[in-house]
């Protein structure tokens, strides 16, 4: 094995903070090597520092590719060499044709004149590689996300890709086109393109990585051969101390009916089809419910349809909760009802970047700091720092915009602000997504605490392993409609796939 | 990574105060400087002497008018979207208000509050098709801006109309009447002004006193009362000034109660707030129960009726209606927000920026008139200062990263 590239000694500091410290990799030739560890760790500091974004001389430590040093002094730089990054967030102009995308900054031209037929030839035969059957004219937005992510890899091929780094390239992708990607990856692997793949997700890791890097705190622990990969080992490592229980314990005391829905239905906003159909669920007082269900079977629809009808139209059903028939037409008023949605995608729509802390948690309350139309600053610096406290959130002061906290940190505003707005049930959407495991853990205990309060709590979740792990039991949705329920002695992560997938039949069928 | 993780406390002190302060001390610095620098150098160069009671007076009878339209137009700016249309709304308010005093004979008394209401009623027709059907309020004050100016040619037959009564030219260029009788100095404007003064200070002491009380690290105490003192020395100077020329403008009256409102508005009020959230995340005010659609309508509301009430004064102040009333007016009110340090996309801005940002434009204006300085160079000049400002504005942002 002849490493293709090593990094040695990596250090990169910021002011105030060093991000990375005497780092080492060795990727070999050839292989899919995986880096872990938790966000903050410094994997993105570190890829940044390989792909030039920090230029040569801006870090300490030596990268030698193919076995001579390599100084880029940016992206240009390492991309001739050969190395594309794909970003998390994806970089096509979703305007542009899927041919433009591919060859854009590198399009095929003699003189700025643009060759179209060469490269749509080009571009048909980049497609065919990662398996789209797609017309190089079709607009990229017109693509879903997993099929995105394959033209983003397709560019990364009409560069001459020899070695790819992929930063967690599942995160936004159902669960089939995840697999389509990993074995992409595997066959690219067996043409000779040397991979890196950041990701969280350990089950894919154990699939298609040889080798595993993981970092810690912005340094190496250890690199591990795929005989020594395991689930434990690999948490260990990444959050430095045994995790035997990933779930906090917990005696589940549940009461009395708090929220029940019956034959929810909704109709898509503007195409005329129902996204959610029949939908009955009900949660007790101390109870957390899960919901189960690939991407798109409208989950977060329901969720949102029910909250203040954020989404849809003509919907129709029953609601009750804490005994009462309530008004749930506008957000506020289901927020009166006593009902907090937690957004899948905290940033878009749970925050206010920009703002500090204490102004995001008093936002969906702001009668609860003021006397009539008057805000009392005091009152709300100390509402804040009380969810400081009770929440854990590590900042220096509440008066830190939020843009600057890690994900964990994040997500515990936003559930301070919707406990602040005094909620019975919660519905909690993805609420882990994007948070390390140490972070995971805290929201779990939160989640606890609050039904230990006798709160409701909802939870939406793409990661089985945690539904199973948290909930009291677990309702399965596909396309739109409950496939099944479960309670928490019968699920496990074959039932809930069977139920999804005997639902999936019977909707063909019909 | 992970600078905001630590636990350590916030950074206190006179050079962490100004650094996360330093646009607003900033601003302050550039109107005095700027103000310091047109007083000597007219001087030299005129012999003029550029903080004449007059001279002050002028300042404000000129330029009241943008401030109080940009009071409104950061309400429209924070809550991310703009208003071209207000120079044309204003010019055709103060058309409407000439033709039902002049023409139609209406006590003041009445037209004034009927001109609030069209102006309103403007807002209202443009800000429901920007809240309620999304159209870029680009487009739709675009569109109002050319709507508006023809409705002023079209209902003023291309003459101007005036002049109009007394009591409604007052509205620019009367002077609040002095209650100690005729002889100078003018005492009432000067008392006037010192209790400003002192309310102005007092509210300070008042909120370090809470800021304290909550455990808030206040501003360090030197700086609080420097700052103070030069606000004070400078207010005093100005009240001295026009209480030994002819007292007190009305419309620096209206003008001061209107900024105070709207700080208190901004700053201290539950739809305030709420109207930052909705210019910082839209979609996430939404979904904290924040009626989006509703706010960003009062906005343009707001705009109008404000407009209108600038339209007044400006046609007391020519003492005619003309179709030409409030051509560009727009663009100094848009400059004076950006200057003021409001942010492009929403969300941010506060209302003593605008302030000072109008006053900069203001005195730059009339000191660059009174050097005789050409029309053209006057406009390059302002162009420069609202392009170094913005980009000041946006270098300390990435700065802070």
């Amino acid at each position: 094995m002849t490493p293709i590239l090593e990094m040695r000694d990596i250090t990169k500091t910021f002011p105030g903070v060093k991000a990375l410290s005497n780092v080492n990799l060795s990727v070999a030739e050839g292989e899919i090597h995986a880096i872990c560890g938790e966000n903050g760790a410094g994997k993105s500091t570190l890829m940044k520092v390989l792909s030039g974004v920090y230029p040569h001389g801006s870090y300490d430590g030596e990268i030698l590719y193919d076995g001579k040093p390599a100084r880029f002094r940016d992206i240009r730089d390492s991309e001739q060499a050969g190395i594309v990054i794909i970003h998390q967030e994806l970089a096509l102009v979703p305007l542009l044709s899927v041919a433009e995308n591919l060859f854009l900054g590198n399009e095929v031209a003699k003189g700025g004149v643009i060759n179209w037929p060469l490269a749509y030839q080009k571009t048909e035969a980049l497609l065919k590689k990662v398996g789209l059957t797609e017309a190089p004219t079709t607009k990229v937005e017109k693509l879903g996300v997993g099929k995105q992510q394959l033209v983003e890899i397709a560019k990364a091929l009409a560069k001459n890709v020899r070695l790819l780094i992929l930063d967690e390239p599942t995160a936004a992708l159902q669960e089939n086109d995840s697999q389509k990607l990993l074995d992409l990856m595997l066959e690219l692997k067996s043409q000779g393109v040397t991979q890196i793949i950041i990701s969280h997700k350990l089950n894919e890791i154990r699939r298609v990585a040889d080798r595993v890097t993981v970092i810690r705190d912005g340094s190496t622990v250890s690199t591990l051969t795929q005989a020594e990969i395991t689930e434990d080992r690999i948490i260990r490592d990444m959050v430095g101390r045994d995790m035997a229980n990933r779930y906090p314990e917990r005696t589940p005391k549940i009461g009395e009916m708090l929220m029940e829905v019956r034959n929810w239905s909704v109709m898509h906003p503007d195409q005329p089809r129902q996204v959610i159909r029949d939908v009955s669920l009900s949660v007790r007082k101390g109870e957390i419910v899960g919901i189960a269900g690939l991407m798109g079977s409208g989950r977060t629809e329901f969720a949102m349809s029910l909250f203040g009808r954020s989404y849809g139209r003509d919907i129709k059903g029953e609601v009750t909760l804490a005994g009462a028939k309530p008004d749930l037409s506008t957000v506020s008023r289901a927020i009166d009802a006593g009902l907090a949605y937690v957004t899948e995608d905290r940033k878009a729509l749970g925050l206010i970047l920009d703002e500090p802390i204490l102004r995001n948690v008093s936002l969906a309350n702001l009668e609860g700091i003021a006397k009539g139309f008057i805000l009392s600053r005091g009152r709300e610096q100390q509402v804040a720092e009380t969810y400081r406290g009770a929440m854990n959130i590590r900042t220096p002061s509440v008066f830190q915009r939020v843009v600057n906290l890690s994900g964990g940190n994040q997500q515990k505003v936003v559930l301070s602000k919707w406990l602040f707005t005094d909620p019975k049930v919660l519905i909690l959407d993805e609420p882990t997504r994007g948070i390390d495991v140490g972070a995971k853990f805290e929201i779990y205990n939160i989640m606890n605490d609050l039904a230990a309060q006798g709160h409701g709590v909802v939870m939406i979740s793409s990661e089985m392993p945690e539904l199973l792990g948290m909930c009291d039991r677990i309702y399965v949705m596909n396309e739109g409609r409950i496939a099944g329920e479960l309670t928490r002695e019968q699920a496990s992560q074959e039932r809930i796939m069977a139920l999804i997938l005997q639902d999936g039949m019977k909707g063909e069928a019909a | 990574m992970s600078t905001a993780e630590t636990n350590k406390p916030a950074a206190t002190g006179i050079g962490a105060h100004l650094g996360s302060h330093l646009r607003e001390n900033g601003m302050m610095l550039a109107l005095i400087a700027i103000v310091l620098f047109f007083f000597v150098i007219v001087r030299a160069l005129q012999g003029v002497d550029f903080l004449s009671a007059q001279n002050i007076t002028n300042l404000f009878l000129q330029n009241s008018y943008v401030i109080i339209m940009a009071l409104g137009m950061l309400l429209v700016i924070v809550a991310g979207h703009i208003d071209l249309s207000v120079g044309s709304v204003a010019a055709f308010t103060g058309a409407v208000a000439s033709v039902l005093m002049v023409r139609m004979d209406l006590p003041v008394l009445m037209v004034i509050p009927m001109v609030l209401v069209v102006g309103g009623l403007i807002g209202a027709a443009q800000g429901y098709w920007i809240a309620y059907w999304r159209i870029p309020s680009f487009i739709v004050t675009l569109a109002g801006m050319l709507v508006f100016r023809g409705l002023t040619l079209w209902l003023l037959g291309g003459q101007n109309i005036g002049p109009f009564e007394r009591s409604f030219q007052g509205l620019s260029t009367g002077f609040i009447p002095d209650l100690f009788g005729p002889d100078k100095p003018n005492w009432t404007a000067m008392v006037l002004v010192a209790l400003a003064a002192a309310a102005i200070v007092w509210t300070g002491i008042r909120g370090r006193a809470r800021e304290a009380e909550f455990g808030i690290a206040p501003e360090p105490a030197g700086f609080f009362w420097a700052r103070n003192a030069v606000v004070v020395a400078a207010l005093l100077f100005v009240g001295w000034k026009l209480a030994s020329f002819r007292g007190l403008p009305n419309v620096l009256l209206i003008m001061s109660v209107l900024i105070v409102l709207y700080a208190f508005f901004t700053e201290s009020t539950t739809t305030g707030r709420r109207i930052y959230a909705l210019g910082g995340n839209e979609k996430a005010a939404k979904l904290s129960g924040i009626k989006t659609e509703r706010l960003v309508f009062f906005t343009f509301v707001n705009m109008g009726v404000l407009a209108s009430l600038a339209g007044m004064i400006v046609t007391a102040r020519l003492n005619s209606a003309t179709p030409k009333a409030g051509v560009g007016f727009e663009l100094d009110v848009i400059a004076a927000v950006f200057i003021g340090g409001a942010s492009m996309t929403g969300g941010s801005g506060r209302i003593i920026g605008v302030v000072v940002g109008a006053l900069i434009m203001g005195v730059m204006n009339n000191g660059m008139s009174i050097m005789g300085i050409g029309i053209d160079y006057q406009q390059v000049i302002k162009g420069l200062v609202l392009l170094a400002a913005v980009i000041f504005d946006v270098y300390n942002k990435n700065k802070q990263g």
